[in-house]
């Protein structure tokens, strides 16, 4: 399925950001803006959700300390009882930094391994990418064209009077 | 950018006085309780105790102790207002140039702390520090202490008293230096305030650092006089720092919500915030790291400090052992965790509001344990003073705030804190 987009090309952050707010104000939907740089407080004006990964992290993190926990209380309380250092078999002070290494740990990998899933990152993926020029100097704004529209032009104007220096089309094999 | 000025009302500086009336009157009482024999809080088990030939603390020394617990505490919260203004001058920080006035303030109560310090100690020094007495160090005498006696190169009365003044005289010099430049600034304009303050912060960073761990080893360790630790002056300065900033984080919220600091929105919040977070995990990690050290390797002389608190005086300090490490670490890290928490106005308010407590709490549980022992006690001696000090620290600070713009006009980076974003 082909998709079809037209892109606006700005040059200037605070242009787009504006850009961004009068455009979404008229009722266009943005597809996505492509940015050298990450550019502040451009979640806000996209109306991006706050990510929801800081959950999973504290779950993952959660088990990370009852798995620890378990781990360390189960072999030197149970499986495996040694007296160390003339401490009880479960002495819960001793287990306090394995069981912080390990609920920074799986929090750590957890939010990544979430984060690469989550984004479908994977080795094969193959990215589109709209305009080489947004990896350098320019930012490209992506909005995405109806199946059976044809006529542009106020698209091409909205753009242009909100700051665009070029207006472009792409076509996307999917 | 348009200055800002505090204005107390003679309505709020009335009720800072009715604090401290209060204060000085549950002190009285206290002291008559205590003075007639028993005392409220802990009127069992006294006659027990004298009978069995231990002779209870006095009214006096346990007034002494108090005085010093909440001078420790009160003079630490000053101190930190310095050191986080030139911590932020040194990193170029820009965020913070808003409330930048809120911790230059606090430091007015040092002078205050300096002179309480030094009378109490003059006066009280006997109470509070075994190592004071003259008969530990003369062989003949049967009561000598070795030990301590092979300490009084550092530990002794005059060295005592200079590095005490000497640390006030420094951290006033510098305080009133930065204020100065701060406040010179406001007036005329220009960087050269700015290039000038960074300098100034950068001695004093030094000199907390040195200074900070001794006035701890001094003012807090000395205490127990036998016992050490390699982690005391961190872990002092972890219980100050955190407890500082949870004035000012707090201290911020209050005026802004009473209509002063317009421009703070809540990314500033979020800084301090998160400040406040990480700097109770910090406190949190340096206690486990004194901690299990001392647990593990089971030495009786390291030990007892511990043994002290958990189990000694028949267990009358377990429960602020461990509810140290409850309102300290276990509530502001569960609270604090969300982004929401730290950007909301009433979360941070109960949070530092029981930091503030919490640390007080820890100060006692440092000092208590050595000086009073077993007669110890939460009754109107320790709430009245802790009282009369949080009124006089709220006046002297409170006034400092009025004595110059809320808004540092003329700071380079005001701009910057204005559009603060995170």
């Amino acid at each position: 399925m082909n998709k079809k987009f037209v892109l606006g090309i700005y040059d200037d952050e605070d242009v787009l950001l504006s850009a961004i707010e009068n455009i979404r104000a008229a009722g266009t939907k943005i597809y996505d803006v492509f940015s050298p740089y990450p550019v502040h407080g451009i979640d806000d004006v996209l109306g991006i959700k706050r990510s929801r990964l800081p959950i999973v992290a504290f779950f993952c993190g959660l088990f990370g300390t009852s798995f620890a926990l378990w781990m360390q209380i189960w072999m030197l309380g149970f499986d495996w009882p040694m007296i160390i250092g003339g401490k009880p078999h479960i002495a819960l002070p001793s287990f306090i930094p394995v069981t912080f290494e390990l609920t920074v740990l799986c929090a750590a990998f957890g939010m990544v391994i979430t984060f690469f899933i989550v984004s479908k990152l994977k080795p094969s993926l193959r990215v589109n990418v709209f305009d080489k020029r947004s990896t350098d100097d320019k930012f490209v704004m992506a909005i995405e064209i109806k199946e059976g529209v044809t006529d542009l032009s106020a698209l091409n104007n909205l753009l242009r009077s909100n700051g665009a220096i070029e207006v472009n089309e792409k076509e996307v094999i999917k | 950018m348009t200055e800002e000025r505090l204005i107390i009302s003679r309505k709020t500086n009335n009720k800072f006085f009715l604090m401290i009336a209060i204060g000085v009157v549950l002190l009285i009482a206290g002291i008559i309780f205590m003075a007639l024999g028993g005392g409220a809080d802990h009127g069992e088990g006294h006659g027990e105790a004298t009978a069995a030939g231990h002779e209870a603390a006095s009214w006096a020394k346990r007034l002494f102790v108090n005085l010093w617990l909440n001078n420790v505490y009160f003079t630490g919260i000053a101190l930190i207002g310095t050191f986080f203004v030139a911590v932020q001058y040194v990193a170029y920080a820009g965020w913070s140039v808003l409330i930048k006035r809120i911790p230059e303030a606090l430091s007015y109560y040092l002078p205050i702390g300096a002179v309480v310090m030094l009378v109490v100690f003059l006066f009280g020094g006997h109470d509070i520090f075994h190592w004071t007495h003259e008969y530990l160090y003369d062989v003949n005498d049967p009561r000598y202490d070795p030990i301590i006696a092979g300490k009084s190169g550092y530990l002794n009365f005059w060295f005592f008293l200079i590095r005490m003044v000497v640390f006030f005289a420094l951290w006033i010099l510098f305080f009133n230096w930065l204020r100065r430049t701060s406040i010179n600034e406001d007036i005329h304009g220009g960087t050269s305030y700015y290039h000038k303050s960074i300098r100034i912060s950068a001695i004093f960073l030094v000199i907390f650092g040195v200074s900070s761990s001794m006035s701890a080893w001094d003012w807090v360790l000395s205490i127990d006089t036998h016992w050490f630790s390699t982690m005391f002056g961190w872990y002092v300065f972890a219980s100050w720092f955190v407890s500082g900033l949870a004035a000012t984080t707090l201290t911020v919220i209050i005026l802004k919500q009473n209509g002063y600091l317009k421009h703070v929105n809540s990314n500033h919040l979020h800084d301090l915030g998160k400040f406040v977070f990480a700097f109770s995990i910090f406190w949190t990690y340096i206690w486990f790291s004194q901690f299990v050290l001392i647990w593990y390797a089971n030495i009786p002389e390291e030990s007892i400090y511990f043994l002290e608190r958990l189990s000694g005086s028949d267990g009358k300090y377990t429960w602020i052992f461990f509810f140290n490490l409850l309102i300290n670490f276990a509530f502001p890290f569960l609270v604090l965790m969300t982004r929401d928490a730290k950007r909301q106005m009433i979360m941070l308010k109960i949070v530092t509001i029981a930091i503030l407590i919490g640390h007080w709490f820890d100060f006692y549980l440092m000092m208590m344990p050595g000086t009073l022992r077993g007669d110890a006690g939460l009754g109107f001696i320790e709430i009245g003073t802790a009282l009369v000090f949080l009124g006089v620290f709220l006046l002297t600070f409170t006034k400092g705030l009025t004595k110059a713009s809320l808004v540092p006009v003329n700071h380079p980076f005001l701009e910057e804190s204005v559009h603060h974003h995170v």
